[in-house]
């Protein structure tokens, strides 16, 4: 399966023409050929792990054999570093032209198939949960289609050869995203929201484009020859060999692809309004994997940012700031929001955030395992908030009027959604916390405590927002006006699954066991820095969960309390401070206003009133005067040279003409053997005329 | 074989073409005629490339074979038409578009 890699996105591929084709006529809208298909590429997934894994494994034998061979010691040298395995590569050309050669292949190593499970399991989970969710949906064959283009678009994405292709991906995930968020467009909100996706994502695209340009350029810096393939641009980068220049505007340019696609300040705003198309989306492609592509891209061709961004130094550098303000920014709009679904969007915003500050800190394999663990509880969570609203708040997302103790009503969906909030607040042994805590260590072990301190931040704010949202949606009193029951199977067994993911995922990287499986297996060993591996902080653990276990207490105690604030309570009626920051938070740092009334409507406004006044004063003043000055040499035309001299010229012509064209109608017998003997007489003429010249 | 004998063969075989166009009335043997002619260049084409040993040749003469086919659709099409409209496959009788 790593030699042919290329089934797993034509799987989905091919059940998105299937469906297009026949899924209205087939019983079931076309549902079970995309789950067909994605189950398919699940089981090659799978396959692809195991044999990568026996692939690393059998690298590492021989490795230990040669070093036994050579220094006759024991295997201890070959425990300490990896041997060197090559990413399966293969290649066709697609386009050549002189020395330009583009090619489309498959490029897999321990990264590709970890994001390959990652992948199909939360699209195979999203794909039975919708069956349940959008029953009865006027679009719902066609939801399934897109929902097979998006899974084959990203699994496209996943495998790139090259950075060119990783574009093309990067750019149909876009597309699905769009169609997706805009499903239900009867509504106008809904429209807007899926334009403003897709714009403020093609802002940072259009960096991404200038960024894959300059991997070629390098690539041709470095050896001479242009391509755009991943193991060449890796390459080019570490071997010393590009101007550093162009490997910081490289990197620069790569890192605002990211900032587009992945939710990062300063363009994050399209997220929260994404959340207008159907939960199980939000789930899939706002949650766990479309937004986790630009960490991906920064994950793959990870030495042009290490190198770039000279991320080995310490110190601040841009990647690792973007990340971090994210985090911050993200985690305090979570607290102001009284839909599920925008909680929930700022924290992956967040949480987003922890991954890049982790690949701006040198933290590779703690951002790429946490990009693993949150894709579970995050689609668990999303997942769960849409069973809520599909059984028990009557299609709302509102938590303040139309949820409330709906623990007693829904246990399942109240006891998933409570093991999924635990695992984003990153609470000992739940996923979030293995991930978040080797971020941390890694930051705090190479010279960026800065950030460390930052991340715990965010860890704290993760706790008591999300505290916030478990209280008001399942505790207390119901407030909504519907009869809350639990959803049906379909539903609550994706919840179950990734609940219990959530549980066990953290342990694929538990540094505190010594297992270290992203270590051996996903890290790459060929063309890739040497990133640090942090050694296990028991005291930072232990602060770090300290600290969100003390700040859920704090939280949950306030809201328990009174179901209000307790001290707090009316803090923002009272003090004007408190009301300027919730206003604050509330209107979103203004950035939505800065963007839309400040650089929309500032470049709309003064260029339609200068285009105005430049068309009454200048344009209409010139219009004016050429249309009398017009008239009057029009009379003087008319009169003198127009009768004059024209009519008397062309009446003499049109005569001349009719006679001569009495002559030349004889010619137009209408008979064809006339016709043909002209053609015949012609051809000889030239013919005969040829001949002379020759001669 | 020389080259020659193809030439004076297609030749010929143009000659008789050019001379059926030109003298005979019915529509349909006006079309056979054009078909000698055709076949006329298409000799000439396959004869030189042989000659010459260049492939380009022999592909010419397929498109021209397929192009025939398709102009002898077109024209006996309008040849019957012109017999249903006109009851007489004689061409002198065809000149609607005398000037």
């Amino acid at each position: 399966m790593l030699d042919a890699a290329w089934i797993i996105p034509a799987l989905p591929a091919a059940s998105f023409v299937a469906i297009l084709l026949f899924g209205r006529r087939l019983g079931g809208g076309g549902a079970f050929l995309g789950i067909g298909a994605v189950a398919a590429a699940l089981g090659a997934s799978l396959m692809a792990v195991v044999e990568w894994v026996h692939r690393v494994d059998d690298a590492a034998t021989e490795h230990g054999l040669g070093t036994l061979a050579v220094f006759g010691k024991g295997l201890l040298g070959a425990e300490a570093e990896h041997a060197a395995v090559k990413p399966v590569v293969h290649a066709v050309t697609w386009w050549e032209s002189g020395p330009w050669v583009l090619r489309v292949g498959t490029h897999v190593d321990g990264l590709t198939v970890m994001m390959l499970v990652v992948v199909t399991v939360i699209s195979l989970v999203v794909h039975v949960y919708s069956t349940a969710y959008m029953h009865g949906d006027e679009r719902y064959t066609y939801f399934y289609a897109a929902l097979s283009l998006f899974t084959a678009s990203m699994l496209l994405l996943v495998v790139a050869e090259n950075t060119l292709q990783l574009l093309v991906g990067w750019e149909l995930v876009g597309l699905c995203s769009f169609m997706l968020i805009g499903h239900w467009w009867e509504e106008k909100p809904n429209t807007n929201a899926a334009i403003k996706a897709f714009l403020t994502t093609r802002t940072g695209d259009i960096g991404l484009l200038v960024g894959v340009i300059l991997t070629g350029v390098m690539v041709e810096q470095a050896t001479g020859r242009f391509s755009f393939g991943i193991l060449a641009t890796n390459e080019a980068a570490l071997s010393g060999r590009v101007g550093e220049t162009l490997l910081t505007v490289t990197a620069a340019c790569l890192l605002l692809g990211i900032i587009g696609k992945s939710g990062q300040f300063p363009l994050h705003t399209w997220l929260p309004d994404a959340m207008a198309g159907p939960t199980p989306v939000s789930a899939l492609i706002h949650a766990a994997t479309m937004v986790v592509a630009g960490v991906y891209l920064g994950a793959r061709v990870y030495p042009v940012f290490w190198e770039g961004f000279a991320i080995a130094s310490g110190g601040i550098n841009p990647m690792a700031a973007v990340g971090a303000i994210t985090i911050v920014i993200g985690a305090l709009l979570a607290f102001v929001q009284n839909d599920i679904k925008k909680v929930l969007a700022y924290s992956t915003i967040s949480q987003l955030g922890y991954m890049v500050m982790g690949l701006g800190v040198g933290a590779w394999v703690g951002a790429v395992f946490h990009l693993f663990t949150h894709a579970f509880f995050k689609a668990l969570l999303f997942l769960g908030a849409g069973s809520i609203s599909h059984s028990g708040s009557h299609h709302s997302f509102d938590m303040r009027k139309d949820m409330g103790g709906l623990r007693h009503h829904m246990p399942v969906t109240f006891w998933t959604f409570l093991i999924g909030s635990a695992a984003l607040a990153g609470i000992f042994p739940l996923a979030g916390f293995w991930s978040k805590d080797d971020i941390l260590a890694t930051a705090g072990q190479s010279g960026y405590e800065l950030f460390m301190v930052v991340g715990i931040v965010g860890a704290i704010l993760t706790a008591s927002y999300m505290t916030r949202c478990v209280y008001l949606t399942f505790f207390g009193t119901y407030r909504g006006h519907g009869h809350p029951h639990e959803s049906p199977p379909a539903i609550t067994g994706p919840l179950v699954v990734l609940a219990a993911l959530s549980v066990v995922a953290g342990f694929a990287n538990a540094a505190a066991f010594g297992i270290e499986k992203f270590v051996e297996y996903v890290e790459p060993t060929v063309a890739f820095p040497k990133v640090l591996v942090p050694d296990f902080d028991v005291t930072l653990a232990v602060i770090s969960v300290g600290l969100a276990l003390a700040s859920i207490g704090v939280a949950a105690y306030l809201w328990f309390q009174r179901e209000e604030l307790g001290p707090f309570a009316g803090l923002t009626r009272r003090s004007a401070p408190a009301r300027a920051g919730y206003t604050f938070l509330v209107n979103k740092y203004y950035l939505d206003a800065l963007y839309e009334d400040g650089i929309v409507a500032g470049i709309r406004g003064p260029l339609a009133r200068a285009a105005y006044r430049l068309n009454q004063r200048v344009i209409d003043g010139i219009v004016n005067a050429v249309g009398r000055g017009t008239a009057v040499a029009g009379r003087l035309t008319y009169r003198y040279v127009d009768q004059g001299a024209v009519d008397a010229a062309l009446n003499g012509l049109a005569d001349e003409t009719g006679a001569l064209g009495g002559l030349l109608r004889r010619l137009q017998s209408g008979r064809l053997p006339r016709y043909a003997l002209a053609v015949v007489a012609g051809v000889v003429l030239l013919g005969a005329g040829l001949v002379l010249i020759r001669i | 074989m020389p080259l020659t004998q193809f030439l004076v063969l297609a030749a010929i075989l143009f000659a008789v073409g050019a001379y059926g166009v030109l003298a005979r009335r019915n529509g349909v043997l006006v079309l056979m005629s054009i078909e000698l002619m055709l076949n006329a260049v298409t000799l000439n084409l396959v004869a030189f490339s042989a000659q010459l040993d260049e492939v380009a040749g022999q592909v010419f003469a397929l498109f021209v074979i397929t192009i025939a086919a398709a102009e002898v659709g077109v024209g006996l099409a309008i040849v019957l038409l012109l017999y249903r409209n006109l009851r007489t496959p004689d061409l002198d009788a065809v000149d609607q578009l005398k000037g």
